[in-house]
């Protein structure tokens, strides 16, 4: 304890100056080695205790602290770890469902780009603006006497689909839906270009079909000879319809919602 | 002079052997380090008030640190080891607060 006068003096002054002194100066005599066996018994202790505080630190840093805590409290290391395991599986499958749901977007994407892909590539072939290639007849229609007219070349178009047929070419002109095959005073037009006899006709469809539909009785071929004419009919295991139809951008229709 | 001196052998000697603790001794290590800390503030605080003797030292040295290690092992054997040894830690914590308290008091008068 201070000096108990120095208690009820004001604390910068003299005596508590002195006890303060006094103090520090006994510090400073300790630090002048005296070697008694008090003295080095003491020295040994506290080797023995800088000793045990290194080790002991060094082993409470290291991966050493699980192996000298106790079960308690490892059984609750392993609850956090545990509830901790639980937490990011939790997550980890939230994520892979994430993931799975993306990856099928993905798929669904793509499947969805092939699917508009081959339509766009039907609806060419349909529309003529794409070529086209298949198994299939080929017909040369020889007018000896200006006997086949616009008529009878519409009813072998129609002929010819109502058979099955995919794709029609006539002259190098592509048949499509909008196709106007018309009868002028120099000849036959088809969608306004003048085709000459004789024509030939390229379809793709099931050839057997086409062929017979052609030579039913009563058919085109038979009308074809009777107005003076002939019509030679191949089947062919490939034939090319390469004849285009530009398409026409749609001016007042619109796709319906 | 010899303490101190003491004190940096045993570190240095610790950082240099890299010792293993012993299985058998892991739980009482941290506990008996802080009775022998608390041993040493009270040595300090001891001599300051002039009345420090290398005896009552040494004792309190070695037996803060048997009780305290005894304590553990008994708390260990009834299943209170980690509670009881918080409870020492606290206690000499306790203890070595009041130490330096008074250890301030001599050398700052504050």
């Amino acid at each position: 304890m201070p000096d108990p006068s120095a208690a009820s003096r004001p604390k910068a002054e003299g005596p508590s100056d002195g006890t303060t002194s006094a103090a520090w100066a006994k510090v400073r005599h300790a630090m002048h080695p005296k070697a008694n066996g008090g003295q080095l018994v003491v020295g040994v202790l506290f080797a023995v205790l800088g000793f045990a505080l290194v080790t002991q630190v060094r082993s409470a840093q290291g991966a050493e602290a699980l192996a000298s805590a106790r079960p308690d409290d490892l059984v609750r290391i392993l609850d956090d770890l545990q509830e901790r395991q639980d937490r990011l599986q939790a997550e980890a499958a939230a994520l892979a469902a994430t993931r799975d749901e993306l990856l099928g977007g993905a798929d669904q994407a793509g499947a969805a780009l092939d699917r508009a892909r081959d339509q766009a590539q039907t609806l060419g072939i349909v529309a003529g603006t794409l070529p086209a290639s298949g198994p299939g007849i080929t017909v040369t229609v020889i007018d000896r006497e200006g006997g086949v007219d616009a008529a009878l070349l519409l009813d072998a178009v129609q002929e010819l689909r109502d058979a099955g047929a995919e794709a029609i070419q006539i002259d190098g002109q592509r048949i499509v839906a909008s196709t106007a095959i018309v009868e002028t005073p120099e000849g036959i037009e088809i969608d306004g270009e003048p085709v000459e006899p004789p024509y030939d006709v390229v379809v793709i469809g099931d050839p057997e079909t086409l062929a017979s539909a052609l030579a039913i009785p009563g058919g085109v071929l038979e009308s074809v000879r009777n107005a003076g004419g002939d019509g030679l009919v191949e089947q062919r295991a490939t034939v090319d319809v390469t004849a285009l139809k530009p398409l026409d951008q749609p001016e007042y229709a619109r796709p319906a919602p | 002079m010899i303490a101190v001196l003491g004190l940096i052998a045993g570190i240095v000697l610790g950082l240099v052997l890299q010792p293993t603790i012993p299985l058998w001794m892991q739980p009482y290590l941290p506990i008996a380090v802080v009775a022998a800390l608390d041993a040493v503030f009270g040595a300090f605080r001891a001599y300051l008030d002039g009345t420090f003797d290398e005896r009552v030292f040494v004792i309190s040295f070695i037996g803060n640190v048997l009780v305290a290690a005894l304590v553990v092992f008994l708390g260990d054997q009834l299943g209170v080891g980690s509670q009881l040894s918080t409870g020492v830690v606290v206690v000499l914590s306790i203890r070595i607060f009041v130490n330096a308290a008074a250890i301030r008091r001599h050398l700052f008068h504050a």
